[in-house]
């Protein structure tokens, strides 16, 4: 991750986009500081949360800013669920440490969350372990365990990934009415482009480290900047779009311990010149609101 | 390789064609395994495939698409129902007869991380499948693989080298390279892009799309993503809990679906395009257990129309609108 940076409105819903390896998530680690030690670090930049610096906290209260403020969902639910305990059990654990809920009122709220997420009986779901769920079920039971808080911010790291569609519609759903309910922000990583049309207000394309295109939905899929997003809204298949052959992007993504200098895509870019190998382009605004790091948007000195 | 024109011009009989297939497993239950329940993976399902053509099968988890593409390569065989490849009963052809229609149907898993042997050379990896089931000699077959291996567009150094020396888009090329040596006539692929990056998934369909006009080759496509389906297929069948409740040409069935699950599940898909028309059908509840699969329609607890008849009488497929569709409506 090279000098990413952006900023999120109170209950706005930015998109983070990206091949594997593109660092999507390592985006959201450094947002909680969750980077794995000793392999990446976080050398410099700032992180500030209702004004606010993350990287200045003490690993204490990092951990309660993790449990109250900033909230996680990611891909597989049970890399969230312990899956030796009850639902019951592992709901009522962060309540009591960061709410001071204990006995009757504990399960009462871990009740009312369940419910909250639209979960069927919440009672008897307190006693089930997660193995007895579905996908889709406990996923829901991580989203509950996720507004406890209520956040202030809540990560989702390619949350339906996992589901099937019509679950996954259910699930982005609720997660959007939860949004409304509690304001919190949302940062939603997906390399589906379409999830990200239906869900974010905005949206940040990431290659190699870097954002390179960042803007508001709309303007970002009708008038893409960066090669790089243009040929990867012209790579996916469309409905009703019969087209014989798709536009495939050329090569590979690059090896980020071997990245090209200058610009990342380069090596497979149509529109390379003679620039791009050899200086990373700045970050321009074509319109305000709008970014990308592109030559070609750079005007000419 | 030359086209082979005779699989378009066999008009008449169908490629392939499934008739009311139906499979079941019997799994054991309760603490000690004693009592039995027989889950009906595969339900009287029946489709056909044209020879050059691709049928895209659809549906969540659970609905079938996996048990009939493993009755389609002949690694299950079907409780009841019959399959037919260009008009012949496949399970009526003896042994000898069973080996040559697994030559013509090969597979494309989704995982090529996981279906090629990490201690083989690409070389040995295509041309396994010759060495049992051709006459070819040592030259013959390395002849061969370097065919192989250009029309997937992969370079003739390839052969020497292992499979971790490629990336997950080259190496899904190895394993279409694979599926190819023998040239068979239909490939069953099971979410062959969805392992890949999203940036190399448009070079894998592409290649998919060529060598089918190249080599006349059919396709059963298996795939979550719709849109990736609806671009490759030129039928598509939609699965729910082991039945098909509606079959019929791509374009009818992804842009004006009839039956009310795949109006939800066509719903639920995402589109890219902001303003594409979108119908408001989001599905409550989940798939219930193929262990007990609701009576009548299978769909009607979840069916925002489902009337009393749905729970009692299983509906048929029916001619509505230019496809089949299995549902009390019409």
């Amino acid at each position: 991750m090279d000098g990413v940076s952006f900023a999120l409105g109170e209950g706005e819903t930015l998109g983070l986009v990206g091949e594997s390896g593109s660092g999507k998530s390592m985006t959201c680690l450094s947002i909680v500081r969750l980077v794995p030690r000793p392999a990446a670090r976080i050398v410099g930049g700032a992180i500030g949360l209702d004004g606010e610096d993350l990287l200045v906290k003490s690993d204490s209260e990092m951990q309660r800013i993790r449990g109250r403020k900033v909230a996680m969902i990611l891909q597989d639910p049970m890399s969230s669920l312990n899956p030796v305990f009850s639902i019951g059990m592992q709901m009522r654990e962060p309540l009591a440490m960061y709410h001071g809920l204990r006995g009757a009122s504990a399960v009462g709220r871990a009740a009312a969350l369940l419910r909250s997420v639209r979960i069927p009986s919440p009672e008897a779901r307190l006693r089930a372990f997660p193995h007895q769920l579905s996908g889709g079920m406990r996923q829901r039971v991580v989203g509950a365990m996720a507004i406890a808080g209520p956040p202030r911010l809540l990560i989702a790291d390619e949350p339906t990934t996992s589901l099937d569609l019509t679950i996954q519609a259910q699930y982005l759903g609720l997660l959007k009415e939860l949004q409304a309910q509690h304001r919190f922000s949302m940062i939603f990583v997906t390399h589906n482009l379409g999830i990200v049309a239906r869900t974010c207000d905005r949206v940040a394309v990431m290659y190699a480290g870097r954002i390179v295109e960042m803007g508001p939905v709309r303007r970002l899929f009708t008038a893409p900047a960066h090669p790089y997003t243009r040929a990867l809204l012209a790579s996916i298949p469309r409905f009703g779009a019969r087209r014989e052959t798709l536009t495939a992007i050329a090569g590979q993504p690059p090896d980020l311990a071997r990245l090209p200098g200058g610009c990342a895509f380069a090596p497979r870019c149509p529109d390379v010149m003679d620039r791009c190998r050899t200086e990373a382009p700045p970050e321009t605004a074509t319109v305000a609101g709008h970014t990308t790091r592109c030559w070609l948007h750079v005007p000419a000195a | 390789m030359s086209p082979r024109p005779d699989a378009i011009a066999r008009n008449g009989t169908p490629l392939l064609e499934a008739r009311e297939l139906t499979k079941h497993f019997a799994v054991r239950r309760g603490a000690l395994g004693w009592s039995t329940a027989v889950v009906r993976a595969v339900d009287n399902v029946s489709f056909t495939i044209e020879a050059g053509t691709t049928l895209g099968l659809v549906g969540e988890s659970g609905c079938g698409k996996t048990t009939t593409s493993r009755l389609i390569l002949g690694l299950e065989r079907p409780t009841t129902g019959v399959i037919r490849f260009e008009g012949r009963d496949v399970h009526a052809l003896g042994r000898a007869g069973e080996r040559e229609y697994r030559r013509f149907v090969q597979a494309v898993f989704q995982d090529p991380y996981a279906s090629l042997d990490p201690r083989m050379r690409v070389g040995a990896i295509v041309a396994e499948p010759l060495v049992i089931n051709s006459d070819l000699g040592a030259a013959g077959r390395r002849r061969r693989v370097a065919e192989l291996l250009e029309l997937v567009g992969l370079p003739d150094r390839a052969t020497t080298l292992y499979p971790h020396e490629f990336s997950g888009g080259q190496r899904q090329r190895i394993a279409i390279a694979r599926a190819l040596a023998l040239s068979p006539r239909l490939i069953v692929l099971d979410e062959p892009v969805s392992a890949l990056d999203v940036s190399i998934r448009a070079q894998v369909l592409n290649l998919l799309t060529d060598l089918q006009k190249r080599l006349g080759v059919s396709y059963l496509f298996i795939a979550h993503d719709l849109a990736a389906v609806g671009h490759m297929s030129h039928t598509i069948a939609v699965m729910y809990l082991g039945r098909i409740v509606e079959v019929g040409e791509a374009d009818a069935v992804a842009l004006q679906p009839q039956h009310p699950y795949t109006r939800a599940l066509f719903a639920a898909a995402m589109p890219l395009d902001l303003d594409a028309p979108r119908e408001a059908i989001t599905l409550t509840g989940e798939v219930p257990s193929p262990l007990t699969p609701p009576p009548g329609c299978r769909f009607h607890p979840r069916c925002p129309f489902a009337m009393d008849r749905c729970a009692v009488e299983v509906p048929a497929l029916r001619t509505e609108a230019g496809r089949l569709v299995a549902c009390h409506l019409y």
